[in-house]
């Protein structure tokens, strides 16, 4: 089998100098985009025929098959040729041809210009590091080449070519070319993509390829060729602010490792040992006290793009999914709330009211639409009429709420921080870039409690006769800390000791929930917030049937806990951290140590409860 | 970070990172072959000099025995948890090629395709090495696999330049080339229906050379039949004997290797040129790959 790749023969200058180094070579991804028959498939197979990259005897062939069929020969025929060789007759999905010049190698990805392929175009367009946009001189524009301007724009590709093509059609007139230029360049601009050139070619006719067109002597750029060898490699974002997102945390104990890694790839800046730095959103310090290789010395330092590991100069506990800051860089946006430009490709539509996965760098969270702002018709950048849902292809203006805060900059700020993806029934359905934080009046959750109170049915007992006749306050008692620490031993110590003093006490094992009320939640780690909202709904029943309800959570964390809090209003919480406190900024009620003598513990918790009033002194 | 070689590194390593947060039954699969070993070794990158990750063999005991014995030695040296599995019956009633029984096709299918299937499931038997008797035991785990690493290259045969990082297999362990998931930002598939499951391709970017060239840099420990040993001929791709061939090549070392692939060596021809089931019907991986076959 012949494969194009290894194929490549040596570009003109190459042989001709003989000096191609070959050893640590660049290598590039372009995409090639535009209007069904504005020429895509001929510029490729000019180029590949022009630098003689195709297989030997390729050319040949292709001329002699059409010969015999008695069809005129098309450069484009060379690419199906090619592409039936890899495609071996199935499905064609992002196809990528391989050339290279003296410069380097590049890898031409032709993503499907029809909108049926949007997912495709979008996997393949997102891998380049420049685009190729390909508009006929005769036709001119056409709702496509909009729509892939919307798109590369909204990928954040930042250098892109125009090639008005077809220019033999033309006659090569210098006015057609300009009125081209100008037009697709406002349309650009409003997308704020600034093209890098434009170039007059003729795909068919070889004009401004790899040689100047003597056909159009008024140009003075660079060939085509000449401006994929002009195109900058992606820019290392080492000058940026430090920016880390928490991808996993390692603690291997195989031969005796103690390191505790913080493992993940630097999406921005660069940072060293002895550094400070703050994880968020919990808001936790520590110094950087190693950055982690394998058989590789230790290194002075991170930068973007390096996937590496940090251990710390002191212990802190966050997770996958918070951001890593440098402590003197600026800050990114802690919020629920951002405006958001979202390109949806999901069979179903994006409604309200729906809960959604949310992937944005290492952190995974759940979102609600709160509201369109503005749908774009991409192909005549018009604000179409407020719609209520985002269809498949639509592109929108969006503001998105995510159950916990969550820490984002803007696309334009940072991009791996700047953009997420949105998954609907297991797959990716979205796509979308921030624009802005979005300040909150109030969340969806609060907005929720306010309305569910409003009609919150009740019985003839108020809860003051309730509390009266118990003897004792509602309330929902929650014991907190990590794995292991002994928190379900007290609990249930505390409620036999409660309920020995005539309280309603009421002890609940947090796993009967998994195997009961839960059990249509699968995937433990990402349904967290709808377990919690869950426990949070029953506990406002419980505490309002007079009850001291008392669970135990392992590692809840801030947000949880600010959450089960406001779920069980207007009834109140009280919780005890056991062990470890992982918390940043919720006050806890009382802290005690990790396997603490369960009998000692209660005797604490029950002064606590008696100096907030939530049993009566004398009861006791 | 510039070189390119870094680059590929750090894509691959985030890679098996996420593959690793986001699913509780992965496995990888080690073919013995540079690919794979190359996807080992950045693992150990990965998680710095730690493997938390089932390595899995599939054994069609028409190895070459050295492939085997490399196998074990990496096995104890670097503490891996390594799984193989195979297909019993079919090596029991000698449905193979080499026995006549099948054609090599068949024979491709019978002792990797189903054994893999099975083994992966957790249906066949899978036998994991015990690091204190130094062999190997019946595996008390049955639990199927949801996660497998894979070391495909793009670059290696027309069918798998349309791979995806992620790509889902359905419950028969089938692959919808024509419906991909779309991949972006760095943001893969990760979340799956019930019964469904995933194939990671940390190595998906890489070519041969590249293979070779990190070979090289980082001093990764190969199996010798890749190189020459003084009959002027070495393996290029590696597979059972009876159906692999070597390729005419005096290179001995990993640089002269390097030095063959860089002149355009084997420009012309593909890298798995010697592997006779390729040949044996026009499509013959893609119809394997579509039943499961790496
Ligand atoms: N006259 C002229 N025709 C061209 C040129 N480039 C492409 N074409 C023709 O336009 C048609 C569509 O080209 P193709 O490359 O298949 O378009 P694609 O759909 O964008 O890939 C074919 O018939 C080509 O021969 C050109 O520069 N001049």
């Amino acid at each position: 089998m012949i494969r194009t790749k290894k194929t490549a023969g040596d570009w003109k200058p190459c042989a001709v100098t003989g000096i191609c180094d070959m050893t640590n070579r660049q290598r590039m991804n372009i995409v090639i985009v535009g209007h069904v028959d504005h020429g895509k498939s001929t510029v490729i197979g000019r180029l590949l025929a022009d630098t003689g990259t195709l297989p030997q005897g390729k050319l040949e062939f292709v001329r002699e098959m059409c010969r015999k069929n008695a069809k005129p020969f098309e450069y484009a025929f060379l690419l199906d040729a090619l592409k039936d060789e890899q495609a071996q007759g199935i499905t064609i999905d992002t196809a990528r041809c391989f050339f290279k010049t003296r410069k380097r190698d590049y890898i031409i990805i032709d993503a499907p210009g029809h909108i049926e392929f949007l997912k495709n175009m979008i996997t393949g367009a997102a891998r380049a590091e420049a685009a190729l946009l390909v508009i006929d001189a005769q036709e001119g524009i056409q709702e496509n080449s909009k729509r892939h301007g919307h798109l590369v724009s909204m990928l954040g590709i930042k250098q892109v070519t125009v090639l008005v093509n077809k220019m033999d059609l033309v006659a090569y007139d210098k006015n057609v070319f300009g009125s081209r230029q100008s037009a697709y360049t406002d349309f650009l601009k409003q997308l704020n993509v600034v093209p890098v050139s434009f170039i007059p070619i003729s795909a068919r006719e070889g004009e401004n390829i790899t040689v100047l067109s003597g056909r159009m002597k008024w140009y003075k750029g660079h060939t085509l060729l000449e401006q994929l060898d002009e195109f900058e490699p992606e820019k290392i974002l080492a000058d940026k602010p430090f920016r880390f997102p928490v991808q996993d945390v390692y603690k291997f104990t195989q031969n005796n490792d103690d390191r505790r890694i913080i493992a993940g790839t630097v999406a921005a800046g660069s940072i060293k040992p002895g550094e400070e730095v703050v994880f968020l959103p919990s808001r936790k310090r520590a110094v950087i006290k190693t950055v982690e290789a394998f058989n590789e010395p230790p290194k002075l330092s991170a930068h973007a793009g390096d996937a590496t590991g940090f251990t710390m100069a002191t212990q802190v506990y966050v997770r996958p999914g918070e951001l890593v800051v440098a402590a003197t860089d600026p800050a990114p946006q802690v919020g629920s709330r951002f405006k958001a430009n979202i390109f949806w490709m999901g069979r179903a539509p994006l409604i309200k009211n729906k809960v959604y996965k949310l992937k944005l760098a290492a952190t995974r969270t759940t979102v609600r639409l709160v509201e369109i702002t503005q749908t774009i018709d991409s192909s005549d950048l018009s604000i179409q009429e407020k719609k209520n849902q985002l269809d498949r292809h639509d592109v929108a203006e969006c503001v998105l709420e995510t159950a916990k805060p969550i820490v984002f900059d803007t696309a334009h700020d940072c991009e791996t921080t700047g953009r997420f993806v949105i998954i609907d029934n297991y797959e990716i359905a979205g796509g979308g870039i921030i624009l802005e934080a979005s300040s909150v009046e109030g969340s969806i959750l609060e907005e929720h409690i306010r309305q569910r109170e409003n009609i919150w049915e009740k019985g003839l007992i108020t809860s003051f006769r309730r509390s009266t006749k118990n003897g004792h306050q509602a309330k929902f008692i929650i014991f907190s800390g990590a794995v292991g620490v002994g928190k379900r031993a007290i609990a249930k110590k505390l409620e036999e000791e409660l309920f020995a003093h005539y309280s309603n006490v009421y002890y609940l094992g947090i796993a009967n929930i998994d195997r009961g009320l839960d059990a249509d939640i699968t995937g433990s780690r990402d349904n967290l917030e709808e377990r919690i909202r869950r426990l949070g709904e029953l506990a406002r029943i419980m505490t309002d049937a007079g009850l001291i309800f008392i669970t135990t959570i392992d590692n809840a964390d801030d947000y949880d806990l600010e959450a089960l809090k406001l779920l069980n209003e207007p009834n109140e919480i009280v919780v005890i951290n056991v062990g470890e406190n992982e918390l940043s900024h919720f006050q806890v009620d009382l802290a005690l140590p990790a396997s603490v003598d369960p009998s000692r513990a209660v005797e604490q918790v029950i002064k606590m409860l008696k100096s907030k009033e939530v049993i009566l002194e004398y009861y006791l | 970070m510039s070189d390119h070689l870094s680059k590929l590194e750090a894509q691959s390593v985030y890679i098996l990172r996420e593959a690793y947060r986001e699913f509780k039954n992965l496995c990888m699969l080690w073919s013995i072959g540079k690919d794979s070993t190359v996807l080992l070794w950045l693992a150990r990158k990965a998680f710095f000099g730690h493997v938390p990750i089932p390595l899995v063999h599939i054994d069609t005991h028409y190895k070459i025995p050295e492939m085997i014995k490399y196998r074990d030695r990496l096995a104890l040296e670097w503490n891996l948890n390594m799984v193989y599995g195979e297909n019993r019956e079919a090596l029991e009633h000698k449905l193979t090629f080499p026995d006549g029984k099948v054609d090599r096709i068949a024979c491709c299918r019978n002792l990797k395709s189903e054994a893999l299937k099975h083994t992966l499931s957790g249906g066949w038997p899978r036998y994991r090495m015990d690091h204190q008797q130094k062999k190997y035991v019946l595996d008390t785990n049955k639990e199927p696999y949801t996660g497998v690493i894979v070391g495909v290259r793009a670059d290696e045969e027309g069918s798998r330049s349309k791979e995806r990082y992620f790509s889902p297999r359905d419950i028969n362990n089938e692959w919808d080339v024509g419906d991909q998931p779309p991949e972006f930002w760095n943001q893969f598939k990760t979340d799956f229906a019930p019964g469904t499951h995933v194939r990671v391709h940390p190595l998906l970017d890489w070519t041969e050379l590249n293979i070779w060239e990190y070979i090289e840099r980082e001093n990764i420990p190969v199996v010798s039949l890749y190189f020459d040993q003084g009959k002027g001929k070495r393996y290029r791709s590696l597979g059972c004997y009876p159906c692999t061939k070597p390729v005419d090549s005096t290179a001995n070392t990993v640089k002269e290797i390097i030095a063959e692939l860089r002149r355009g060596k084997f420009a012309n021809i593909a890298e798995r040129s010697g592997r006779d089931q390729d040949k044996e019907d026009g499509g013959g991986l893609e119809t394997l790959r579509r039943d499961g076959y790496m």
